[in-house]
């Protein structure tokens, strides 16, 4: 078995919040009597990740994903458990393991706000010590894959949000790291460069073996990218696994979706449960393992007109807020 | 080997440079200010000079180049933390500055750097050639005073920019940093002589402001330009300034290192 790239165990992290009385009185009263609340954001959470893994890190908000990330980079010293990344302990060799991580926060940018993006990227080579040569091969590598060129002399507050993203990803992979940390990188994008976005993650992860964790709340992220998904509520990992083992676990249940030839019609089968109709499109609900999908639709077929059909997996948002609904993260 | 070890560090201090010098208005705003001030100032200690005839420990001639020094090298007062690494609290971004391969304590002492020198820099020169032009400002008692005067001007800076780390990091715990600027300035600038010079201070007060480290920020420097410290005794100053730039760059990076073990990052 080989050596994990990112090896976590039994991470437990508290926060000691202030607790804030609401109204002027309250504001008095905590200037005399300060109350304290212990958050778990972290509760003996485990996970292995090998080189060139690519996983999907998934929560509700509060969850602890951030934080989890923050761990891993060294941000953040937890009160428990063992930790390593590419064998190195994050908090203990924060600037070695900082020479070797990536990381994107999605709702910050680390370029330096008035100054044109290459600037930035001059200061990142600087800081990270890349040697000149290193540099402008990886900065042209990324500026190919993104299109980055024509942004070069813009000042980072003029970038709109999918530009400053772009820029963002090429700025935590200028000094090539082995890690790749993701905090909702698609968060407010559009719908372009959201897959610009992805298409470049999943470059990165398959030609070069980047090993990449990314927290999102777009399940379009995790069907386009993760193999497997990681499920975090309440501080504690919930799932570990495969996409389609996590929808057979939580889920058996596939759509047949009708189009009928004519509206007046109502489907009844023993076998399907009727969800919703909407003109001539019929949203329908079976069990696999008690029918079998193809003798459902001969069945079907037979017996209605119609003139278009098709099977789908529920979508994922439904099989992520069932796990949340059996766990009570509501 | 050394240029590389370096080399974070002096690339942040000249962007931050370069961002601050971009500020022109402010650089211009400021100029005006002080020259405002620099001229009450002066006029409030005349007054001063004129409704007394007991012998004072500086003649009026020194405390108007006291007055004019203090206010072209203004910008060089701890007065408040690094307002970039405030925003970056504020945000959360201060959560990149961690991600850095670098030592925490040197960057922030970097930037800290160029925040007091730059915008100094821009208003000092034209302002102090104005001043000993106009306003009465004289020029260094001797050669030798002048050199003295850059050496603990040097000093200064740095003993300036390690209190403003310390302030910086305070931002850690209060977030906001405002109420750290409104407790301590008012402190700083009596204590460092910009109120009323330190020798006209009374004799009581005299023993702690001679062992505190604010004089090497503006006092004893002003002091050895205009000749009031003789050039024999210059080592005393700097001295001063150089045991507690070693002991505040000591708690800054303890306190550093205090402030990283228990972060919350703003906004999750």
């Amino acid at each position: 078995m080989p050596v994990p790239h990112i090896l976590v165990e039994n991470i437990v992290k508290t926060f000691r919040i202030a607790q804030r009385r609401s109204g002027l009185w309250g504001a008095f009263q905590g200037v005399l009597r300060r109350e304290y609340r212990t958050i778990k954001a972290l509760d003996r959470v485990s996970f292995e990740l090998a080189q060139g893994e690519l996983v999907g890190y998934i929560g509700p908000n509060g969850a602890g994903k951030s934080t989890t990330v923050k761990v891993l980079s060294g941000i953040l010293v937890p009160d428990s458990g063992r930790c390593e990344v590419d064998g190195r302990v994050p908090w203990r060799n924060r600037i070695a393991n900082a020479a070797n991580i990536g990381v994107v926060f999605g709702q910050r940018t680390q370029l330096w706000w008035d100054l044109p993006v290459i600037e930035s990227f001059d200061l990142l080579r600087d800081i990270y010590r890349i040697g000149s040569g290193e540099y402008e091969r990886a900065r042209d590598e990324l500026a190919a894959l993104m299109d980055l060129e024509p942004l070069y002399d813009i000042p980072v507050r003029q970038l709109s949000l999918g530009q400053r993203m772009r820029c963002d990803l090429a700025a935590a992979l200028l000094h090539a790291p082995s890690v790749l940390f993701l905090d909702e990188p698609t968060i407010g994008l559009d719908a372009v460069s959201k897959l610009a976005v992805r298409d470049f993650i999943k470059r990165l992860n398959r030609e070069r073996g980047v090993t990449v964790v990314l927290t999102t709340h777009d399940m379009d992220d995790i069907e386009a990218l993760c193999e497997r998904v990681m499920v975090i509520g309440h501080g504690s990992i919930l799932s570990d696994s495969t996409l389609d083992d996590l929808r057979a676990r939580v889920t058996r249940e596939r759509r047949l979706i009708i189009d009928l030839l004519d509206d007046g019609q109502a489907i009844e089968d023993p076998d399907v449960d009727f969800i919703s109709r909407s003109g001539n499109r019929v949203h329908l609900q079976f069990d696999p393992d008690r029918v079998q999908t193809a003798a459902l639709i001969s069945r079907i077929t037979a017996k209605y007109a119609i003139k278009d059909l098709y099977v789908e997996n529920p979508p994922i948002e439904e099989i992520i807020s069932r796990l949340y609904d059996e766990h009570e993260l509501r | 080997m050394i240029q590389s070890f370096v080399l974070p560090y002096t690339a942040v201090l000249s962007a931050r440079f370069r961002m601050i010098l971009q500020y022109r208005a402010a650089a211009i705003a400021g100029f005006v200010t002080q020259i405002g001030w620099g001229a009450i100032r002066v006029m409030a200690m005349e007054a001063f000079y004129r409704s007394t005839n007991a012998p004072q420990p500086m003649n009026l001639e020194d405390v108007v180049t006291y007055v004019w020094l203090g206010q072209a090298l203004l910008g060089l007062l701890p007065w408040n933390p690094d307002t970039e690494v405030r925003t970056m609290v504020r945000s959360g971004t201060v959560a990149y500055e961690l991600v850095r391969p670098v030592n925490l304590y040197a960057y922030w002492f970097s930037r800290s750097l160029a925040f007091r020198i730059a915008p100094t820099l821009m208003r000092s020169i034209p302002l102090a050639l104005l001043a000993l032009l106009f306003f009465g400002m004289q020029p260094p008692a001797s050669p030798e005073a002048l050199v003295v005067w850059l050496a603990a001007t040097l000093g200064a800076v740095l003993l300036s920019t390690a209190l403003t780390v310390i302030l910086t990091i305070t931002l850690m715990w209060t977030i906001s940093g405002e109420g750290v600027a409104l407790l301590v300035s008012p402190v700083i600038y009596i204590l460092a002589g910009m109120v009323i010079p330190l020798p006209l201070f009374p004799d009581w007060a005299q023993f702690a402001l001679e062992i505190l480290p604010f004089r090497g920020i503006c006092d004893a420097p002003f002091r050895l330009y205009m000749g009031h410290i003789p050039i024999t005794e210059a080592w005393t100053v700097l001295l001063h300034q150089l045991i507690w730039i070693i002991v505040l760059v000591a708690f800054g990076a303890w306190l550093l290192s205090k402030a990283t073990r228990r972060l919350v990052i703003q906004g999750g």
